[in-house]
């Protein structure tokens, strides 16, 4: 609790310092004192109207301008990150670049609030060359490569087909609606629609990756919309740069548009031939690191950094080539650093490419308010429109056609995901900003602004719902018996397993030659002689620690007789369905997303050597562990909290007089550590004591957070106010006014005092800081009143006397049968 | 070694595992590739060493019980019909297959003959019954240390209840069968990448 609004202060002086730090630049100096020796007094430093002594205390604002601005903004996005990832249920529901772009926009409205001109913009060079490198390259370095290749043909036909359908669509569509309304849009040429609809119609992997953070899709829909988005930027900026060179040419020929084709080629291959190059040297040169193995992940930055750039250089794909090169190299660096450099190679990537991904979407947020907008209704709506239509009629179509293909189709709900799920994002606001000036300009900055808004919100926000909605309809149907459940999952670890054995083979006629040419020549050349045995020990090792594990596991089992099978309940079965499915899944990796911005995935053959050694240890405890701490986790946000909340909180004054529930260990002390849940052993009373967990303490959490609140937002008036006084005592404000207003007004009467409103505020701080407190008591009082009510609820069966006993880890038996309670227990 | 010229595959031999398997040739001779690679003794059969060296089988929960299936009762080594004749299993049901009458013997990959297959993973002991002993083991090895023995049990429990039909509170074959109608199984074990 403490740490959250400690957070939110960071965050918000944060913003302040931003926004303060940029205000004296702009004053007029109105001390016109002369420079006094000694140190550096340029526009923008403060110190007191002292004479011309020693200064013992100033500040110096231009000498640290630069980075000072550039690190505050980075700190900004971060802690607007850590924000969004404490706030509870906020990112179930508001996919993360929703909450940036809307961070961005509060602080582009308050600078420009303050300064009454445009806050900084994203330039598009600082875009192309600082922050896209970093994501893509992420990007590719985590590519899942045997599924990237397996499904490349697909991938292909949607990246690039897909882009030309919606481009061509998309460009002579609002050609059309431009010479519809002469009027107003008369002036937009077809080509000048043709570059719009290309740089409109590129789906943006940031974008997209982030709203899949929170929905389930299987591996399979995952690489294709990822890798579609990847090729798709390829796709898009040669066309975008090809429209554009036509654009400045005077007339175009039916020679150049064959030009233009070729270019599309020779600027993707090279790209891609340019990133081998780089990948192959960098493998090479990581095999010579061994002696300095610190700036071992250092070459694997530079080398993707330099690819990129030397394919900017040549107009060439850069995305292609990050891409290539990260593919290429990765294999042979990891095999050639150590487990430090391979761990930290990483972290620096998913970290730089975060950084990058947040800042992007705050400043497209920042970037949003500005004076330049032109509006038009028809253009921005039709614009909006023929990009949904013409992405589901393109995905439909180029699905119906490639599922002839494959083997495993495209279903309809991923069909749906990957046509509702193409989000737009900062690629297409960066290639906005780099058209040739024309009129119409500011109408397509606008409408690209309108569009990336509105994929992003409305888009991202619902998309989970609908797709639960489409699941829901089509789950509907039968709801599946548990024991189907079991058989089926055991069918498919089967299958997975004959898989397995049956290995990759079929049609990868290529994969298979080239992995020949690979082991031959390839890692003979660039691994160092040392690593290149396969890992046999490890696998030794893998072998023996299941072979162990597995013996415990065929232990006898449990041997007390159970009591004869008795028709369950519905809320039991319920319940079994819920562990099911959130058990089962765990062993079956084929659902888990490939690829995540926020965690590292472990190479699963390292991951899973740590678990069955894990396992081996808790195997003692096996009977002590509890559910409580799996589901105190959070992990459920399908639970609906709220109705266990409000059903706990009138079955604690209704159900448990009959019978009270098994209470057992810390489940309501949250912050508890769920390791004194093995303390206390529970106690095995012939009847079933089942730990499902009562949670109906959201209640004075929620009265803390009211508190909690309040509270920061008393502190933040206070720091306000503080910064008023110092305005009002160090600066001649007087003055400063009378020169703002210079030559408008020239009787112009001003009085500089604390008014009516200063008084007003600083009443209400203290109002505030203490109607926080008030609610912080009563949160705890609730607590400590629930601790006792329900403690006094005892089973007449044992002779414990009823004061209240505060100790959390307090646990209690009883005699009654726990049916009843567990049933109901579970709505 | 000498034997390296005995392993190399005859047309009738071919001939003879199309036959019984209903594997076209192609992918005969792509299995035969992967045995060979599997192979590393090189002695034309494998031993569940070569099986264990699969890495991902390693992981997969119910690995031993699937090596275990590729060898006959009590043998340590299965040569490349019996590896064919397992895979069989999980061939592909073609659309001209499914209306074929099936007079003398089923072919393997069969609905039948998948779920027998799933059917004695759970029972070691093959005396036709899955016992609840040998479900929970299964259970547990599925579903791993989250869940206490308590529920395990329960969900064991009501899986027998909900299949068995005699009583006995075990699951034969027959109800077994019955329990997964609804499951489209054919599609559930087929190897997705054969064609």
């Amino acid at each position: 609790m403490a740490a959250l609004w400690t957070l939110r202060l960071l965050l918000s002086a944060c913003v302040l310092g931003c926004l303060a730090l940029t205000t004296p630049e702009e004053r007029p100096q109105p001390h016109n004192l002369p420079p006094s020796p000694g140190f550096n007094s340029s526009d923008g430093s403060l110190f007191v109207d002292l004479p011309m002594a020693l200064r013992v205390f100033s500040v110096d604002y231009h000498h640290v301008q630069a980075p000072f601005e550039i690190v505050l903004w980075i700190m900004l996005a971060s802690l607007a990150k850590l924000g969004f990832h404490w706030s509870g249920r906020v990112p179930a529901v508001v996919p993360e670049s929703c909450v940036l772009i809307m961070v961005g926009l509060l602080v582009g409205g308050v600078i420009y609030g303050v300064r009454h001109s445009a806050p900084p913009t994203l330039s598009a060079d600082a875009f192309f060359l600082f922050l896209l490198p970093p994501i893509v390259l992420d990007a590719g370095y985590f590519l899942p490569g045997r599924l990237f290749f397996e499904n490349l043909g697909t991938i292909l036909w949607y990246a690039v087909l897909g882009t030309l359908w919606n481009v061509l669509g998309i460009g002579l569509s609002l050609y059309g609606v431009c010479l519809l309304a002469e009027s107003t849009l008369g002036d937009i040429s077809l080509l000048h629609c043709l570059l719009f609809g290309s740089l409109i119609a590129a789906v943006d992997p940031v974008a997209v990756l982030s709203v899949f953070q929170e929905m389930q899709v299987n591996e399979q829909l995952h690489i294709l919309v990822f890798g579609e988005s990847l090729l798709n930027d390829a796709v898009t900026v040669v066309l975008y740069k090809l429209f554009e060179s036509f654009l400045r040419l005077p007339s175009v020929s039916g020679l150049d548009v064959l030009l233009g084709g070729c270019r599309v080629v020779v600027v993707g291959l090279g790209g891609l031939f340019v990133g081998l190059f780089f990948g192959l040297v960098a493998a090479l040169t990581s095999r010579f690191t061994s002696r300095a193995q610190v700036i071992a992940p250092l070459f694997v930055f530079l080398y993707s950094y330099l690819s990129y750039l030397t394919s900017e250089m040549l107009h060439l794909s850069g995305i292609m080539a990050i891409v290539t090169c990260a593919v290429t190299m990765k294999q042979y660096v990891e095999a050639n650093v150590s487990e430090r450099s391979k761990t930290s190679i990483q972290y620096f990537l998913k970290m730089w490419s975060s950084v990058s991904e947040t800042l992007i979407f705050i400043f497209l947020g920042v970037s949003t308010i500005q004076d330049v907008h032109m509006w038009s209704w028809s253009f921005v709506c039709s614009t909006l429109l023929l990009c949904l239509i013409w992405r589901a009629t393109g995905v439909l179509l180029l699905t119906a056609v490639v599922n002839k293909l494959r083997r495993n189709v495209v279903t309809f709900r991923d069909q749906f995901i990957i046509a509702y799920g193409g989000l737009r994002g900062a690629i297409c606001f960066s290639l906005v900003f780099l058209i040739d000036d024309f009129p119409k300009k500011r109408l397509f900055i606008t409408t690209t602004i309108v569009v990336i808004l509105f994929t992003v919100f409305v888009q991202g926000m619902t998309i989970k719902p609908l797709v639960e909605l489409l699941d829901v309809k089509r789950k509907k149907r039968a709801l599946p018996t548990v024991s189907e459940e079991i058989h089926s999952r055991l069918i498919d670890h089967v299958l997975a397993g004959i898989e397995d054995v049956v290995g990759y083979w079929g049609q990868h006629y290529w994969k298979d030659k080239f992995e020949q040419f690979n082991k031959k020549y390839l890692r003979r050349f660039l691994i160092r002689e040392d690593h290149q045995a396969p890992s046999s020990i490890l696998r030794v090792y893998q072998e023996l620690e299941r072979r162990e594990q597995r013996g415990d596991e065929e232990a006898p089992q449990l041997g007390d007789p159970r009591s004869p099978s008795r028709p369950l309940l519905p809320e039991e079965m319920d319940s079994i369905r819920r562990i099911l499915s959130r058990n089962l899944q765990n062993f079956n990796n084929k659902q888990t997303p490939a690829y995540s911005r926020h965690t590292l995935h472990q190479d699963t053959s390292i991951d899973r050597t740590r678990k069955p050694l894990h396992r081996h240890q808790s195997l003692g405890e096996r009977h002590t562990y509890n559910t409580i701490t799996h589901w105190t986790q959070g992990e459920d946000g399908d639970f609906s909290g709220t109705r266990r909340m409000r059903a706990g909180l009138s079955r604690s004054h209704t159900v448990c007089s009959m019978s009270p529930r098994p209470f057992v260990q810390d489940s309501l002390v949250t912050a508890a550590d769920p390791k004194s849940v093995r303390e206390a052993p529970v106690e095995r009373a012939p009847q079933k004591q089942l730990s499902f967990v009562l949670e109906n303490e959201n209640h004075h959490k929620l009265y803390k957070l009211g508190g909690a609140f309040l509270i920061g937002a008393a502190c933040l008036f206070l720091f306000m106010l503080l910064l008023y006084v110092l305005w009002m005592e160090v600066v001649d404000v007087k003055r400063y006014i009378l020169q703002e207003r210079g030559d408008s007004c020239q009787n112009a009467q001003v009085s500089v005092l604390y008014g009516l409103s200063f008084m007003v505020a600083a009443a209400g701080v203290p109002l505030e800081l203490v109607s926080g407190l008030v609610f912080m008591l009563v949160g705890r009082a609730l607590l400590a009143t629930f601790f006792v009510s329900f403690v006094n609820l005892k089973s007449p069966g044992t002779d414990q006397p009823t004061n209240p006993p505060t100790h959390p880890h307090t646990k209690h038996t009883h005699t009654h049968t726990a049916n009843l309670c567990w049933g109901l227990e579970l709505r | 070694m000498g034997s390296r010229a005995s392993t190399l595959l005859r047309e009738e031999e071919i001939e003879e595992i199309k036959k019984e398997t209903g594997f076209s040739h192609s992918q005969i001779t792509r299995l035969y590739s992967r045995f060979t690679s599997l192979d590393k003794g090189e002695n034309g059969t494998l031993s569940r060493e070569d099986f264990q060296r699969i890495p991902e089988l390693a992981i997969n929960p119910l690995g031993d019980r699937i090596i275990n299936a590729f060898f006959p009762e009590g043998e340590d080594q299965v040569n490349f019909r019996g590896f064919m004749r397992t895979l069989a299993h999980f061939r592909p049901i073609e659309d001209n297959e499914k209306n074929k009458d099936h007079t003398a013997s089923e072919p393997l990959n069969s609905r039948t003959n998948k779920l027998l297959f799933a059917f004695r993973l759970y029972d070691l002991d093959r005396d036709d019954k899955i016992s609840r002993d040998e479900l929970l083991q299964v259970l547990r090895m599925m579903v791993g240390v989250n869940i206490s023995d308590e529920q395990l049990g329960s969900i064991a429990d009501r899986t027998i209840q909900e299949a068995d039909t005699n009583g006995d509170n075990c699951i034969s074959f027959n109800e077994f069968i019955k329990v997964l109608e609804k499951v489209d199984v054919e599609q559930k074990m087929s190897i997705r990448f054969l064609h």
